[in-house]
């Protein structure tokens, strides 16, 4: 697993990546109401927004970690959103994209970067 | 993922229950009230009406035949509803609402007896203006004195609240730029900004860009020269900010966006600090709208309606939306329609006139005022805010140094340590009898906690508010972490699950299956 | 100063406290060229008599619609308002309330706003309502903003029954959005010639009804045809009386209702403050404007209610909001609901079969006048005539003998080209005698 400075994880499998924001954020965002998901199909760019995620009184852009076609969008987030708050880095997944440059992956943090860098902030 | 606003507890933690318990739910002056749904009103009604002389036959398959599912009530009945209702309420005649930006002063009386004079309330937008002169004097008279209060040579009185004034506002800097072939593409806006100055920008087709604040809150004039430039249409800044503090380089600020080419829009929602003190036009404004429900008294019922007529220079007026007053050889007019002279106008915000009712308020207060009263009411607000700052300045933590206007800000650092948000903090405030001040806004500052005394609270009602947030701060400091979590203790109801609602969506009653199925 | 509670001792002991010499030190932030040395040049302060004198000189110059027969309608119309609604919508509770954003203590507007939703949902005919708009122009003009956000469309089409100022009004929204307007030639009763132009680039249509002229229609067929090709269908009421009496916009199938909520609980006010309902279906709340109060519980597990949904507003979302919107109808939403509380179903049934009995009466009366012909042929309570001469002018003249005959279409719409249609609306408020009245001074005039 891979992680961004914006608090997304990627989980890669073959080509396909798994897409979803890491226990720090799901703490920091408060109990999920809403998770807008991509629609299939779209291409999006690294940096792109990619979703939004809702609490009661915050809305925040979920970014596309790496550059690709959304393939899958966690559908059952829209009857039980408080999965992403359960279960941040597994059930609450959001999107998976079919990745179109395995080396961007390179450029992001291991799990103990991602937790040296919670740590400074 | 971007941290926007980061979201706070939106759900009651577990927390040691209330006081007593009464056998069915009413305490002292409360009834628990229900929906007028559940009081089996489906056929009756309350209002007395004569049988129509004529059927509907005429109408055939038009005629609605499913039921509707509204209940009644009798009048003695509604009362009661009504009246248990509003117990509930906290309002500005039972205590101060200390509200950033709100400015909830009180409500006038006689306000609302002008409104309901028939003259003004029985009277029809499209009747004949000549059986309306009336109603357009004294909507000229309101214009006037907008006029000469902020300095500006006109005004758009149609819309409907503020937030429609921005879009009033923009539109027209947009008309403006097209009209001389200039199409431009940003927006700028302070960080501090309040949230409908980047929803009307973007919505009118915007890019929105923020300017950087400096460390004694105010507009980064060095990031704002940086950022201006030829596809820039306008600069979006209150004055007094949100920070309650006044721009000291606003001059120059409003000289930088006119050499690039662009407007000065200002957010009038604090003009409270500065009527009759200092007038926008000599600040650089282009465009301002003005809250009449905030500076002008007109009440707040809730939640609306209000009003945001705004004032023009003279190169936007043409923009200016339909209709406005004329005069003419047979009085006075209404221009309806764009075209003609009118031709540059961005055409109608909304059907009619505006909000007249609210016209008649604002006028009636303001001839109550009086230009020496007006001026007095910025001294006064301005003079309750700093005593504010002064009382609270030895215990509560403020972001910004010196004197305020009309409105003081705290952040949350002295609560550091104890356990205590500024969410548990006002809750507690609840059960001092004290509505909470403007929390977490603006979003520049952690934990913001923004209070707008206003004029109309006497020296002994502001003790007492000061006197209850100091116990409060004491008793965060001394550790009693529970009187806040558990807050309100008081109040008719507990912390409210705000999850839940925004999780399982319940926007209106739904009768329990299968009664009244087509209620639906 | 009565609305000044600060005394000259409370000030110079208040700035003692503050540490500042007199309060012009507070305002030294202020640039000296912007200071003004003294009050601006308007009156000074006035008692209650004199400000009562000026203003009721002013409110004496307008004739009320109450002082004689009186036939305008056009969106605004003029209805009994029971005693009990002002006196409810004046205690201070509900007067000098705020917006509910501490919910704890603002269980009262909040509960009337959650009645007032489920009433506008059930009077609609459809699944959710908001807490109200500011009026319903404003109203229809969000709702083709919904549609263009929804459906990715570019283009609305408005019918020619429309109301020239909410088409005007959804035309300046529309400009901004990138959404194309196309507005049907203004036509007494064509709502059906809608279906012709909708096609894959359709976001909405937008129909009223009863329309302008007072024409109304069964749009079911309206709605079926903009389905099939993946458009949505906005209705516009701008008379909320006649739901009533006729079949309600989501029974014949519409995706938004627009409607003005005036004609219960508000007066004619000169056009405003009044009161926009919106509703729509429930797969498209989150892409509703405006606020919204839902059911939840407390701590102790009670009922209560809170704003919620509050992602689509301003306040959180900024740029990316459904709208700009801040403030609602509150006290307008108010009325509306204790007013038709009182009326209940029963009530409202009675009231709307009584308007469309004293329009029948006001058409038959004025079919009889050879020079007037009546064109609309199935109205609720307001209907449009053919005059031999402008509609302006016969009116005018009628004002001066103390009818105030209805509205002239031309002044809402200069160039359609229907100078003499004359736009008329009778309600429980017109007597026999006021039609009387102005079927002589018609005639008269017309002579």
């Amino acid at each position: 697993m891979r992680f961004t400075k914006d608090h997304e994880w990627v989980e890669v499998d073959g080509d396909v990546a798994t897409i979803g924001i890491t226990a720090y954020a799901a703490d920091q965002l408060g109990d999920v109401v809403f998770v807008e998901t991509p629609a299939l199909g779209k291409n999006v760019k690294k940096g792109d927004g990619l979703a939004v995620v809702e609490s009661v009184k915050a809305a925040s852009d979920v970014y596309a970690p790496v550059t690709g076609e959304v393939v899958a969008a966690n559908a059952g987030l829209a009857d039980t959103p408080e999965t992403v708050n359960q279960s941040p880095e597994a059930d609450g997944w959001f999107a998976k994209l079919k990745l179109a440059d395995p080396a961007e992956l390179d450029g992001l943090m291991d799990r103990h970067a991602y937790e040296a860098f919670l740590a400074t902030l | 993922m971007s941290m926007l606003n980061v979201g706070r507890p939106s759900r009651p933690e577990a927390a040691p229950g209330g006081g007593h318990q009464t056998l069915t739910g009413g305490r002292g002056l409360l009834q628990d009230e229900g929906l007028i749904f559940e009081m089996d009103g489906w056929d009756k009604t309350g209002v007395d009406l004569p049988e129509p002389d004529l059927g509907a036959e005429d109408l055939g398959d038009l005629i609605r035949q499913a039921p509707i599912g509204l209940p009644g009530l009798s009048e003695p009945e509604a009362l009661r509803h009504y009246v248990r209702l509003s117990q509930k309420n906290h309002a500005i005649d039972l205590a101060i609402y200390p509200l950033g930006s709100c400015t909830m002063k009180h409500n006038p009386r006689l306000n609302e007896k002008m409104a309901r004079l028939p003259g003004f309330a029985d009277i029809h937008p499209l009747q004949p203006v000549s059986t309306a002169q009336g109603a357009l004097e004294l909507m000229e008279t309101l214009a006037h004195w907008l006029k000469t209060l902020t300095g500006m040579p006109a005004v758009a009185l149609s819309p409907k609240a503020g937030a429609h004034g921005e879009l009033c506002g923009l539109l027209a800097i947009r008309a403006a730029h097209e009209a001389r072939g200039d199409a431009r593409k940003r927006v700028l806006v302070p960080t501090s900004a309040h949230g409908t100055n980047p929803a009307t920008a973007a919505f009118v087709g915007y890019a929105v860009e923020e300017i950087a604040q400096t460390a004694d809150g105010r507009v980064d004039v060095a990031d704002l020269a940086a950022k201006l430039g030829p596809d820039v249409a306008a600069i979006m800044v209150t004055n007094p900010n949100t920070c309650g503090l006044f721009e000291r380089e606003i001059v120059e600020i409003a000289r930088l966006t006119h050499a690039a080419g662009a407007y000065f829009y200002c957010d009038g929602a604090n003009f409270n600090a500065i009527v009759g003190k200092v007038r926008p036009a000599d600040l650089g404004v282009d465009a301002m709208h003005i809250n009449l429900h905030k500076t002008f008294s007109t009440p707040h019922g809730g939640g609306g309606p209000g009003a945001g007529p705004v004032v023009l220079s003279a190169e936007l007026a043409r923009f200016a939306p339909a209709p406005w007053v004329t005069h003419g050889p047979d009085g006075l007019g209404l221009s309806e329609h764009a075209e003609g002279e009118a031709g540059a106008s961005f055409g109608r915000l909304c059907a009619f006139h505006g909000q007249m009712g609210m016209y008649v308020r604002a006028l009636s207060y303001m001839m109550s005022h009086g230009s020496d009263g007006l001026r007095q009411v910025a001294e006064d607000a301005v003079l309750n805010a700093n005593y504010v700052k002064a009382r609270l300045s030895g215990v509560m933590t403020a972001p910004f140094d010196g004197p305020c206007m009309h409105e003081a800000l705290f952040d949350d650092d002295w609560l550091e340590g104890t356990g205590v948000t500024t969410l548990d903090f006002a809750k507690a405030m609840i059960d001092e009898g004290f509505h909470p001040m403007t929390m977490y806004f603006p979003l520049v500052v952690h934990g913001a906690m923004l209070i707008e005394p206003t004029e109309t609270e006497s020296r002994a009602e502001i003790d007492r508010f000061c006197e209850a947030l100091l116990a409060l701060a004491a008793a965060a400091k001394a550790g009693e972490v529970d009187r806040f979590k558990a807050a309100p203790m008081c109040a008719p109801l507990r912390r409210l699950d705000e999850t839940l609602a925004a999780r399982k969506p319940r926007l209106r009653w739904r009768p329990p299956e299968p009664v009244l199925a087509a209620a639906e | 100063m009565r609305y000044l509670p600060l005394t000259a001792e409370d000030r110079a002991r208040m700035l003692g406290v503050i540490g500042a010499p007199d309060i012009d030190a507070l305002f030294a932030d202020v640039p000296v060229s912007a200071q003004l040395s003294g009050p601006v040049d308007l009156p000074a302060h006035m008692g209650e008599l004199e400000v009562e004198r000026a203003l009721s000189a002013m409110a004496r110059r307008n004739r009320t619609a109450g002082e004689g027969p009186f036939f305008c309608g056009a969106g605004a119309y003029r209805h009994h308002v029971p005693a009990s609604v002002d006196h409810i919508i004046q205690r201070s509770e509900f007067l000098t309330s705020y917006t509910p954003y501490q919910p704890e203590i603002a269980q009262g507007t909040l509960q009337y706003l959650y009645e007032f939703q489920t009433q506008v949902a059930a009077l609609t005919g459809m699944e959710a309502a908001n807490a109200s708009m500011y009026d319903g122009s404003t109203a229809a003009a969000e709702a083709v903003m919904m549609a263009h956000r929804i459906t990715r469309r570019p283009r609305a089409i408005l019918s020619g029954g429309l109301h020239p100022h909410y088409a005007e009004t959804i035309a300046t929204l529309a400009h901004v959005a990138g959404v194309e307007i196309v507005r049907q030639a203004a036509a007494v009763d064509a709502e059906a010639d809608v279906v012709s132009a909708i096609d894959g680039e359709t976001a909405c249509v937008v129909v009223q009804t009863p329309n302008v002229f007072g024409t109304a229609s069964d749009v079911t067929a309206i709605a079926d045809a903009a389905h099939a090709a993946g458009a949505l269908l906005i209705v516009v009421t701008t008379e909320a009386v006649s739901l009533g009496l006729l079949k309600s916009p989501g029974e014949m199938g519409a995706d938004i209702v627009a409607a003005e909520g005036q004609s219960i609980g508000a007066g004619l006010n000169f056009g405003g403050p009044y009161v926009g309902l919106f509703a729509t279906r429930e797969k498209f709340v989150r892409q509703m404007p405006g606020r919204l109060t839902g059911e939840t519980v407390d701590a102790d597990g009670r009922r209560g209610f809170v704003l919620t949904l509050s992602t689509r507003e301003q306040h959180i979302r900024r740029e990316k909001a459904t709208s700009n919107i801040c403030t609602n109808s509150g006290l307008c939403a108010l009325a509306f609901t204790i007013h038709l509380s009182l009326l209940g179903e029963t009530g409202l049934r009675r009231l709307a079969a009584l308007n469309h009995a004293r329009a029948r009466r006001l058409a038959a009366s004025l079919g009889e006048v050879p020079a007037v012909s009546v064109l609309t042929r199935r109205f609720f309570n307001e209907i449009a005539v053919g005059l031999p001469a402008p509609a302006a002018e016969v009116v005018e003249t009628l004002a001066g003998q103390g009818v105030i005959a209805g509205v002239p279409f031309s002044r809402l719409a200069p160039d359609a080209g229907m100078d003499q249609v004359l736009l008329l609306a009778a309600t429980e408020t017109t007597t026999e005698g006021d039609i009387a009245v102005l079927t002589s001074a018609l005639k008269g005039a017309l002579a």
